[in-house]
This record gives C-alpha cells, structure tokens and sequence, in this order.
C-alpha cells in the first residue's frame, strides 16, 4: 500500500506531457460518447423486439410501457418454433444461403484470381467492370429478371419462378461481384514472388491458387464468405418477387407474408421471428469476427 | 548440374529494350554474378533463364537443351528471391519440402532430404517454425535450403541479401559460398553490389544498358577493365579520371595532366600505348590505392607531386585524402600515420605502372592487352 502511494506521487508522475496527451484524452472522451450514442441507436430495436417477444398479444395492445415487460412469457417462441411453416422458411434460408455462398466462392475465387494474376488483354477492364455491375440496384433488375426467368421457363419447360432455387441464380448477381472485388485486392496484397516461387517449384495455376493462394488469403475469404451469407440470408425483394408458394418462402419474406393477415400484425410472433432469423449471421460474426474485421481493412488498403 | 547458355537474347517491352542481344556461356558448376545498376537488364536476363519471362529472340540453353517455350517448372531450376518469398502459411519444413511434395517423391527421401539442407544450412532447430517468426538471415537460409533441397541443374539468386543489414549481409555472403563449396551447382547471382559480385563469383559479367559491358574473373575486371564504366563500377572507391594528353619528347612518352604536371610514362604501358594519337584529349584512369605517400625510395613507374588535400576520411586501416586536379576531384589511400590533414599540402605518389588510358568521348579502355 505504501509503495504504491510513493510510486504515484514519486517524481515520474509529476512529468507534465503537455498538450498532446490532453488532446488525445478529449479525443478518446469524443469517441466514447459517439460510439455511446451509435451502440444505443443500433441497439434500440432489438432490445425493442426482444422487450415484445417476450410479451403477449395482450400485454402488447394493452397501453403499458413499451420499454418494459410486466408478465414475460415464451409463448410466442413456443408458438412459432412449434410450427412446421418457420421450419420450412428457416431451412429454406439456409439453404439458399449456403449453397449461394458456395456457388459465389466458386466463381469468385477462381475470377478474382484470374485478374489479380493471369495479366491478360483487358483484364484491368473487367476487374472495374466486375464492380460496377455492383452498383446497378436490384429494384432496377427485378422485373428484367423475372421476364428472363418466365421466358426460359417457357422455352425449356423447366420451372423457375416460385421456386426457392431460382434464388440460387439471383442471389449471386449480388454476392459475386462485390466478393470478387474484395479478393482482388486481397489477392493483389500478395506478394508476386510468391507465385514466382511456387510456379518454380512446380506448381500449376490451380495448384498455386489452392495451396498458395487460399491459405494465404483466408481472411479475405472468410470476409466475402461473411458478406455472400449476410446478403443472402438478408435480401428482401427477390424472394418476394420470385417466391409466393408458402412453402417456398425464405425466412425474411416468410414472416411478413404469413405473421400478417390483412391488417392484423401478430407483432409478438413477427418480433420472435425476427430474433430469431438474426441469429444465424450473429453466431457466424461472433466466431469470425477477428478475420472478418482483417479482411476488411486489407481489402480497404488494397482495393 | 548443367551448363547455361544465352544466345543473342532480347527482352523488349513495348517499345522498350530492356536485354538487347547478349551472349554468355556460363560453365558447368560455374558461380557467375550478373552486376550493374538498377534497370541495366541483369534482373531481367535472370527472370529468363529462370522462364519468369518470354524471351522476345535469341535462345536460352540448360544442359545443351533450348528452353526458350519450356515452362519454369520444368526446367529444373530453383531461384532464391530478394524478399525470400517463404510461404507465409507454411512451416520451415513444409516451405522447403514444398516442391518435392508436388513431384510426389517419397517421403523418406523428402525428409532426408530436407534434414541434409537444414544441416548444411544451421537451420535444424527452426524446423517447425514459421517464416514470420524467423529473422531476415534465417529467412534467407530458408529459401536457400528449399533451393538446394530440388538438388536442380541450376541455382538462380535474385539480388538476394539486399534485404539485411551490412553486417548480416557479409555474414550471409560467406554462407553462400560456403553453400557453393559443397553443393557444386551451377549458380547465376544477380546483384547491384559490386562488393558482392567480387566476393562471390568465379566470373563477374558487368551489365549496362542492356547489354554486357566486360566478362571476367573478379581480378581481370578490376586490374584490367575494358570500359569506362567498369572501371568506375568494379571498385570502391572508385576509379579517378582525370583529362590527360599523350606526349612524346625526345622519344619518351609522357602523360600531361595540367600545364605544370606530366609523368613519364613507364616502359610496359609505353609498349601497350604506342599507336594511340599524341596531344589528343584523353582521359587517365588511376586507382586510389595508387595514389599513396610519396616515400624516400619509391620503385620506378612511381612519380611523386605535391597537392593540397581537400578532404581526409580516416578509416583506421588508411586514411582516405581527396583533392583537386583539373576540376577532377581525385581520391588517394595513404598510410594514416603519414599526417594527412584536411586543407594541408601533402606530397603524393601516383604508380603509373596501373594506369589506364581510355578514349574521353567512347569511355573505352585504349591499349588493353
């Protein structure tokens, strides 16, 4: 105890540091307080779904403090785990998420690598190219689809329409080239001797890419993967325009179609849902998050 | 093991040449070092034996085979890059077994193979580690040994030690020739330090501007070099040039510096001189170390003057002393107890037996033997 007073009042803390270090602790203070003020801004609404699926239909109408639970009950996680139809939306998420995810990295991975390496004629063209296909919005593409999609069904016969795997052709539009472009700057980050070097030692383009390549660039990877699944769990319009059987339905599309009937919200059900569905990509984040945010900044310097 | 040979090679980019037609015959198990400055086509030259880049024209052999379209990876070469290019995900093992494991050779010849290069290379205890956490010196090794674990026909180093430090770098020189003593493979080491091509290499070959200015031992460069630009490139400090003329006065030859300074020239060099045009501009080459003190009984050939020393560098084994002379300023090693001192006169001596002569306009050596 009395060490510790001698240490602080020892001559060493009285140094004074000057303006700097001042500035650098109001610098910290402003910090703290936006990211205060974003952590409850982006935190609010689920605390707000969590706060009413834990409530009744009753509770909820009545006019008590939104804010607060009185008479917390599971009912509605009960009620909505319990019935087939939110299985069926919730593996029909996951699937189209996977697979999509896997279709995106085999064209991604494989695309990013030819032009970030194989320097051919135009290749600088189309890596530009390759994003501002990114930037055409969906609400654009929506219609121009859904005529491709019902005219190939008219000439092949084959269903596509109000099918859930029509959107593994429509996701990918979204997820392939924003994810090739985020490993063209990974990829890009690596250095040129490296393949030199494997090319001497023997290796092929794929035998480069695969043992090479991918290890290396795994964080990049696992951040594309993270972004391919995050859309595809997440997109709204395609499936609402492309899917109505009720068993069809992807989760987010799911549960507005079916937790409103009319003008009837079931809002205790559709707050659960909600949770609910948020939680795959929130266990995905949590187990990845230190790649992801790697991925992330070396794709900013890079890209 | 295997010779190399480079036929009229030509790299062109564009409409840029960056190796414009050079021929070199490299012996095998030869250690040849490519040396020039920066952009003078030595990288390039290398990047093409190793098949890294296409050969515009010419021809490249190994072994007496053409290679000109053959891929890098059959070509049976290993090459030790500048920035090591370890792979970052893989162990000290792994790195140097990598190849070995791609040809699918059996794995107690991939482990007794690897275990011998660790050996030769001191690198045994760092097996299991990976390059990031190795120093720049043990990465270097590391490279080296995945090179020498192929056991090719030719080993290429790319500017390899430029990445350490002074101290490491002369360390890790003497490693490589040591490697080199024992692994008897044909070597071809580009560098842009003329130290390191001395040290190292049977045969230096002097690269500029694409093209291959003088081939040699290392002694035949010094001593003997064929251009300007060798001469000022091979050696450091380097070579002094000063404007001089040829004279001859009653049937001797004298080299005159300035109005007040001329030296006779000595009788082998007069031999070797004797056709080249009197009282026409030309410039003398003279080396620092011979320019010394000027002592009471110097040997003939060496000429004493008196100068005032602009500079001194002492450098504890000799004193480094600069000064002035026709505008040139020309740099001398004496003994450092001879009192050399900044802006004092000093009495010099010039030993005209290892001067050269070259043509002031074209930089070429005149009278070589």
């Amino acid at each position: 105890m009395s060490t510790l007073a001698i240490d602080k009042s020892g001559p060493t803390r009285k140094v004074k540091y000057g303006s700097m270090r001042r500035s650098r602790a109001w610098a910290l203070r402003w910090s703290y307080f936006f990211l205060i003020v974003f952590a409850i801004f982006s935190l609010t609404p689920p605390f707000y779904m969590l706060i009413t699926s834990l409530k009744s239909s009753a509770e909820i109408s009545a006019a008590t403090n939104p804010w607060w639970v009185f008479h917390p009950t599971l009912s509605n996680y009960i009620e909505l785990l319990g019935s087939n139809q939110y299985i069926r939306f919730f593996l029909n998420s996951a699937m189209v998420s996977v697979v999509v995810v896997i279709i995106t990295m085999l064209i991604s991975i494989p695309a990013a690598f030819a032009l970030a390496r194989m320097k051919f004629w135009g290749s600088a063209m189309l890596a530009t190219g390759v994003f501002l296909t990114y930037l055409i919005p969906d609400s654009l593409l929506f219609l121009p689809l859904f005529k491709m999609f019902s005219f190939f069904s008219d000439w092949t016969g084959i269903p596509l329409v109000n099918h859930w795997y029509v959107l593994l052709l429509v996701y990918p539009t979204l997820t392939v080239p924003f994810c090739t472009w985020i490993m063209i700057g990974y990829f890009a980050s690596i250095p040129k001797e490296l393949d030199e070097a494997a090319i001497i030692d023997g290796a092929s383009w794929l035998q480069t890419l695969t043992r090479i390549f991918i290890p290396v660039a795994l964080p990049g990877l696992i951040a594309a993967t993270i972004f391919a699944f995050t859309v595809s769990w997440a997109q709204f319009l395609y499936p609402l325009v492309f899917t109505t059987s009720t068993d069809q339905l992807v989760l987010p599309v799911g549960i507005v179609t079916t937790l409103i009937k009319g003008d009837v919200f079931n809002w205790g059900q559709i707050m659960t849902g909600a949770l609910l569905g948020a939680a795959p990509p929130l266990i995905i984040y949590a187990f990845l998050m230190d790649y992801y945010i790697a991925g992330l900044t070396a794709g900013a310097t890079k890209g | 093991m295997a010779e190399v040979n480079l036929r009229k090679v030509v790299k062109r980019y564009e409409d840029v040449e960056a190796v414009r037609g050079i021929d070199l015959d490299i012996a095998d198990e030869e250690f040849v070092v490519l040396v020039g400055p920066s952009g003078c086509g030595k990288s390039t030259t290398l990047r093409m034996i190793a098949g890294l880049e296409d050969i515009t024209d010419g021809d490249i052999m190994i072994g007496g085979d053409v290679v000109n379209d053959v891929p890098p990876k059959d070509r049976d070469i290993a090459m030790v890059f500048q920035n090591y290019a370890l792979y970052p995900h893989m162990t000290v093992e792994e790195n140097m077994s990598f190849g070995l494991r791609l040809k699918h050779y059996p794995k107690s010849e991939i482990k007794a193979r690897v275990t011998e290069a660790a050996r030769l290379l001191d690198i045994t205890d760092l097996i299991d580690r990976k390059p990031k956490q190795l120093s720049g010196g043990q990465r270097q090794r590391v490279a080296m040994g995945r090179a020498i674990v192929r056991n090719p026909k030719v080993f290429l180093f790319d500017e390899p030690l430029s990445n350490l430090d002074a101290k490491l770098r002369v360390q890790m020189r003497i490693e490589i020739k040591k490697v080199h003593q024992k692994v008897r493979t044909t070597t071809v080491y580009v560098t842009h330090d003329q130290v390191e091509a001395m040290t190292l290499a049977d045969r230096v070959v002097v690269m500029n501007k694409g093209r291959i200015e003088q081939m040699g031992t290392p002694n035949e460069l010094y001593h003997n070099p064929a251009t300007r630009f060798v001469a000022g490139f091979i050696g450091s400090p380097a070579m002094n040039f000063v404007p001089c003329r040829l004279e001859e006065l009653d049937g001797k030859l004298n080299v005159r510096l300035t109005d007040r300074l001329a030296f006779p020239v000595p009788g082998q060099r007069a031999v070797r001189y004797h056709n080249i045009p009197r009282n026409e501009p030309l410039l003398m080459g003279i080396r620092p170390e011979h320019i010394t003190e000027a002592r009471p009984h110097d040997e003939p050939g060496v000429e004493a003057f008196d100068t005032v020393l602009d500079v001194t560098e002492p450098m504890g084994m000799e004193t480094l002393v600069y000064f002035t002379l026709e505008g040139a300023q020309i740099c001398g090693r004496v003994n450092p107890n001879w009192g050399a001192r900044d802006g004092a006169p000093m009495r010099l001596a010039v030993d005209l037996n290892n001067m050269h002569l070259l043509n002031e306009a074209s930089g070429v050596v005149l009278g070589r033997p």
